[in-house]
């Protein structure tokens, strides 16, 4: 996946390298900026059985900063973001190919580097019976929420660091 | 073969008569003859289905999940423009401005379409409010679910977005807005039983030219539609994924 930009990025990001599943590496900047979730919207993608993303409302590409063009194609974990642990994506890809719905709270990392906080419900596309692909449809979070899981991702993420 | 023709047990009693006339309509341009039922209740629809009662139902998006994913129904047309979408309000005595000022505890006022209550139930998340810490009560009318606002029996109201603007300015001016939904993947869907499939060609090719029928234009009307449109099977089948994740089980 290609590295992000830092002329696409707000000031004051430090830059990262995050390992993703495939064994790959990605350049990314961070920044401590959260842009609230746009009130009344869904945010709606669809992948491949791969993840690969496959379509995406417009919500999607406001709140994410690419373009359209630059999503469609590319793995999900475009919008990963190092504070959530791997665990959580695991339980996940476990769940839909399991043929079962999973939902979570994620935070999920912007082009420009800033972040947003997401309850995210994915779902297996069953079609005549057979898992076609996947699709994730987020809502508006209730900050407490928020708050609580981000306090657990914490306490995974020094697991997963000594482990 | 005699048409069976229903709409989900959601509609108020006002917007019947149109669908009385849709029904001479449809037997006047088809030469079949149809027959309009109204069921009081989901429980009463979904034994009229398993009987085998249903040939064409106008349904909303949830119990199209139902029909298409359990029951064979097959996706005829959606409306051409017109997704439906859902506002909260309150009244403009309420202090709250937005939905995170909403409290744990309040009355919520709703009427018994389940899509409307599933977006806004959704919507109340933000004000950590869910089905166990409110209460959730039924009206027959969004017009008696804005006097429910006004006269404080609830703190938050739901609205078919259509339906809140179509309230009377005096009304409106009662009532504060405090999130309207954008959302524009559901809608209702006319479907048809697999029993009936032999009708679905010329239902398409009606539905879809309805305006240039005659009296299409006024039978629309009456209906406060602007036409249909021919879906792809698998745009209602992502409809009904999307309605998967919006259900709480
Ligand atoms: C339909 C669907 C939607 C997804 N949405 C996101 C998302 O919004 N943000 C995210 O970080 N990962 C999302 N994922 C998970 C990614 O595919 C990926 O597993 C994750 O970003 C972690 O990256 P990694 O698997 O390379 O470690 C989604 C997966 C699917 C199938």
């Amino acid at each position: 996946m290609n590295d992000m930009q830092p002329n696409d990025v707000a000031p004051n990001c430090t830059e990262q390298r995050i390992r993703l599943y495939d064994g790959s590496e990605r350049r990314i900047f961070l920044c401590d900026e959260e842009v609230p979730y746009p009130d009344g919207k869904l945010i709606v993608s669809s992948t491949d059985t791969e993840g690969v993303i496959t379509h995406c409302n417009d919500s999607f590409v406001d709140m994410s900063g690419y373009s359209e063009a630059e999503l469609i194609g590319q793995p999900h974990s475009i919008l990963r973001h190092p504070d959530i642990p791997k665990a959580a994506f695991a339980d996940m890809w476990n769940t839909v190919q399991g043929g079962e719905k999973w939902a979570g709270y994620i935070k999920n990392l912007r082009k420009d580097g800033r972040y947003y906080w997401v309850y995210a419900t994915v779902v297996p596309n069953k079609r005549a019976g057979v898992i076609k692909g996947f699709t994730s449809v987020r809502r508006k979070p209730s900050r407490d929420r928020v708050n609580e899981a981000q306090a657990l991702y914490v306490e995974m993420k020094k697991a997963e660091v000594n482990s | 073969m005699k048409l069976k023709l229903t709409v989900s047990p959601d509609f108020p009693p006002e917007k019947l008569a149109g669908w009385h006339i849709f029904n001479t309509w449809l037997q006047r341009q088809t030469g079949l003859a149809s027959h309009f039922d109204v069921y009081e209740s989901y429980e009463e629809l979904h034994s009229a289905i398993d009987a085998e009662t249903v040939d064409l139902i106008y349904a909303n998006a949830y119990d199209s999940a139902n029909l298409v994913r359990d029951k064979g129904f097959i996706p005829l047309a959606r409306p051409a423009q017109q997704a439906d979408e859902v506002v909260i309000a309150t009244s403009i005595e309420n202090s709250a401005e937005k939905i995170e000022d909403l409290t744990p505890g309040i009355n919520i006022a709703t009427t018994a379409d389940p899509d409307v209550r599933t977006i806004g139930m959704i919507m109340l998340e933000p004000a950590n409010i869910d089905s166990a810490n409110s209460q959730l009560q039924s009206y027959g009318s969004y017009p008696l679910v804005a006097k429910s606002l006004m006269k404080k029996d609830s703190q938050a109201g739901f609205f078919l977005a259509d339906a809140y603007d179509r309230l009377s300015k005096l009304i409106q001016s009662q009532l504060r807005p405090l999130v309207r939904s954008h959302i524009q993947l559901i809608s209702h869907s006319f479907l048809l039983s697999p029993r009936a499939i032999a009708h679905k060609d010329t239902l398409q090719e009606l539905l879809e030219n309805m305006a240039e029928k005659e009296n299409g234009p006024r039978v629309l009307d009456d209906l406060d539609s602007k036409g249909w449109r021919i879906p792809d099977q698998e745009e209602v089948e992502f409809m009904i994924d999307l309605m998967s994740t919006l259900v709480s089980d």
